[in-house]
């Protein structure tokens, strides 16, 4: 397929992948803030935080002074400073999409489209914080439906591949980045000292990523720091952690390799990651330092989508 | 032709329900009003859904428009078509055989019947075309020829597109609305399909390929990019045939071939069916301030490794001074008369036509030569005084640049409006595909309705809207 549509695709996705995660990361942010002081605990505050999550804090601070509530929802959800608002993710995934309309399926157009003038309507008007929940819920729905076309009407072939490939990088991002932001609430020796109040924390790690109710499937027993971040790194069957997403990652290239006769430097890179991500023990990652090994990951993560941008994409 | 009452395409001059409208009014009498509004308010929702936009130049306000789709259908009967049909393929047989003749030897002003001039100073004349063989001797592979008619006599061809005529989407688009909209409306009578027009336009251009391309060619479509106003219809046509829909910078040009950037490395492409203007097509040959086009592309294609539809140069013969002469082309290249009529035209550059062009402004439409888009256009009867005055200065400024036409009294067809149906003028666009093969139409084409009470310009950059077109069977 053309290089410029399978960008296009790749991107397409991340950006949708990306309004989503900023939902999830806004709606734990609001489900926290309204939580009483003595179970939230004082010292946090879980606004900021959010923005710390989503990588947007300077982006912030050179806009706004305070970091109310009010401000933290524009900044993420509208603003036109900050280019993975909310908004601005729906705005690119749509012009992406408008340039690549003969590589989607018309379903798939058409859950965008609806996501790009549902947002308008929103934009229009300020939003108060008690609306947020309906706002967010407009968006994640938004993103189930494109990526639900994408799973039920996409042929199977390199533009899906591409298309899957640009969701699991963004997603495996953002899993490492909401595991970083908290990862002192995870330490073991923190365990401790947090009681009540720590355990709001992690509920609030598994909830931004869907997991809360996996977690006590996969485990059978209250929330354990350490097993928090096995869940969402190690574990293959959690669909967000970090070896489920390079486990799709490794299989997406393969596939793409298969079908063009060769491999390149993005298939090495994906399988390497993917092997340090099954061979390893929780108790390692902590012994060689989580805060470390997220960076790291992050790192790797992203020199494999610019292995398969100079791969594929250009 | 104005004494009478202006001809209704369902009523006729009199008010008589004419015989390919009568099931459609019989059903419009027994449908509830609400139904009618309701559908209409559907098939809104459904063009807003699935995107079906065009953007107006200038106008930053509205970027992304729908264009007005009304639901109330225009109907041809089978022996009308049988005739416009004949009239069509005369007519672009005789356009591509002058095209051929123009980049050629030239017989047509030798013989004197077109001036020279007319050719040679056309800004769309391409030097580069000349003593060209095209291995498929066909320039226009794809014409939209503009018919409107004032009778249930004659249809007049009020202009030849035959550099990138756009508008084909609309006509499909608005064929599956009414079929889901309306399905007990539709099959109570016998359409005659449409939907075949994109395997027709791949077979054409694949038609056309080079002789030296794989059996099967690989075809792609060049379009300027999402901000063109057709943008929609080209990234349409391309899913629908299924080939890639390119942009310039897609494109390259190595050894006088021409590839595109593919994920898997460079692929061979072996026709270009362009939707972009000639002057963009390559920076090399054409305007060098271009960052649309191909380098290289145009020497490609003069080496015959790779086949553009329509050809560069194309727009010589379709443009408003040198439509007053394609007639002549008919009788000229084919021996025949030509069974579609032309508007009778006054050419401005010739000076008992300008004088009387000048004194009659206001009964005349007066066109820009080289516009479009209904642009640069004067319609006498509605202009004001001043306007008239104004482009009276225009036209003797510049005479060559300028035709008029007597106001046609347009055919109206009914439309769905607040107050009930009311009648609006028509125009009907059929799509013309030339390939090696032969000539191929689908029967109907699009028709474009003026909303506006009164109004005679149908563009959708002017408030035009559109309708489904049905040619029944005979």
């Amino acid at each position: 397929m053309l290089s410029r549509d399978a960008d296009s695709l790749f991107w397409l996705s991340r950006y949708v992948e990306r309004a989503e995660n900023t939902a999830r990361i806004l709606d734990v942010a609001y489900r926290m803030a309204s939580m009483p002081i003595s179970y939230n605990g004082v010292e946090t505050n879980e606004w900021e935080s959010a923005l710390i999550t989503a990588g947007a804090l300077d982006g912030f601070l050179e806009v706004y002074g305070e970091v109310s509530p009010e401000n933290v929802i524009e900044f993420l959800a509208f603003s036109e400073a900050n280019p993975s608002s909310i908004q601005n993710c729906i705005d690119t995934a749509r012009q992406n999409a408008r340039s690549v309309r003969s590589a989607l399926t018309s379903e798939m157009w058409e859950a965008i489209n609806s996501a790009w003038l549902d947002l308008r309507r929103y934009k229009a008007r300020k939003i108060k914080v008690e609306d947020l929940p309906r706002f967010l819920n407009l968006v994640k729905e938004a993103s189930l439906r494109y990526d639900g076309s994408a799973m039920r009407t996409m042929l199977r072939n390199d533009a899906y591949w591409f298309s899957r490939l640009g969701l699991y990088i963004e997603r495996a991002d953002n899993t490492a980045r909401v595991l970083d932001v908290k990862y002192h609430v995870l330490l073991p020796q923190d365990a401790a000292v947090g009681g009540g109040i720590d355990y709001y924390q992690w509920a609030a790690i598994l909830r931004s990523v869907s997991a809360l109710v996996s977690y006590q499937w996969v485990y059978h027993q209250n929330l354990r720091p350490w097993l928090v971040a096995d869940l969402l790194i190690l574990r293959e069957e959690m669909p967000r952690s970090l070896a489920a997403c390079y486990g799709a990652l490794s299989r997406h290239l393969d596939d793409i390799s298969h079908r063009y006769g060769k491999a390149g430097a993005a298939q090495r890179q994906a399988r390497a990651t993917h092997a340090r991500l099954t061979n390893r023990s929780i108790d390692d990652i902590f012994q060689h330092g989580l805060h470390e090994f997220l960076e790291e990951f992050l790192a790797d993560n992203n020199r494999l989508g610019l292995a398969i941008t100079s791969q594929y994409l250009c | 032709m104005a004494a009478r009452a202006i001809f209704d395409e369902m009523n006729g001059h009199d008010g008589q329900s004419r015989d390919a409208y009568r099931v459609l009014q019989d059903w419009l009498k027994s449908a509830p009003p609400q139904l009618l509004e309701h559908r209409r308010e559907e098939a809104e929702l459904f063009f807003r859904r699935v995107g079906i936009t065009f953007a107006v130049y200038g106008n930053t306000e509205a970027e992304e428009r729908l264009i007005p789709f009304d639901i109330i259908p225009r109907i041809l009967s089978g022996q009308e078509w049988a005739r416009l049909s004949r009239g069509l393929e005369q007519r672009v047989k005789a356009l591509n055989m002058f095209l051929k003749d123009i980049y050629g030897p030239r017989e047509i002003l030798r013989a004197g019947i077109v001036p020279p001039e007319l050719v040679y100073l056309n800004p769309y004349y391409r030097p580069q075309m000349h003593g060209l063989s095209l291995n498929s001797d066909i320039y226009v592979q794809v014409a939209g020829i503009d018919i409107v008619r004032v009778d249930d006599q004659d249809f007049y061809v009020l202009e030849d597109n035959l550099r990138t005529p756009s508008g084909v989407s609309y006509m499909l688009e608005n064929r599956e609305v009414m079929m889901r909209l309306f399905p007990e409306l539709v099959g109570m009578q016998r359409i005659r399909p449409i939907e075949n027009y994109v395997d027709e336009l791949l077979g054409t251009l694949k038609s056309v390929a080079p002789s030296s391309s794989p059996w099967d060619p690989t075809v792609v479509l060049l379009t300027p990019g999402a901000l063109n106003s057709a943008y929609y219809e080209h990234s349409f046509l391309a899913d629908r045939m299924g080939v890639e829909l390119v942009e310039g910078r897609d494109l390259f040009v190595r050894d006088e071939m021409v590839y595109m950037r593919t994920t898997e490395g460079p692929k061979r492409v072996d026709v270009i069916y362009s939707r972009i203007d000639d002057d963009f097509l390559d920076p090399l040959v054409f305007r060098p301030d271009s960052a649309l086009g191909v380098p290289g592309l145009i020497a490609a294609y003069r080496a015959g490794n790779v086949a553009i539809a329509n050809a560069p140069g194309t727009g010589v013969a379709d443009d408003k001074a040198m439509y007053s002469y394609v007639p002549d082309f008919v009788r000229f290249y084919m021996g025949e008369e030509p069974i579609l009529k032309n508007v009778p035209t006054w050419r401005c550059r010739e000076r008992e036509s300008l004088s009387y062009v000048v004194d009659n402004l206001h009964e005349l439409v007066v066109k820009e030569v080289n516009g479009s888009g209904g642009y640069g256009m004067l319609v006498g009867p509605h202009a004001t005084k001043e306007a008239c005055e104004q482009f009276k200065s225009r036209v003797l400024a510049a005479p060559d640049n300028y035709i008029a036409q007597p106001t046609l009294a347009l055919s109206t067809s009914p439309v769905f409006t607040e107050k009930g149906l009311a009648p609006r003028h028509v125009d009907l666009r059929p799509f013309v595909l030339t390939g090696r093969d032969g000539v191929r139409l689908v029967p109907g084409g699009l028709t474009r309705v003026a909303l506006t009470e009164g109004s005679l310009v149908v563009n959708s950059s002017q408030g035009g809207g559109t309708k489904d077109t049905w040619v029944l069977s005979e």
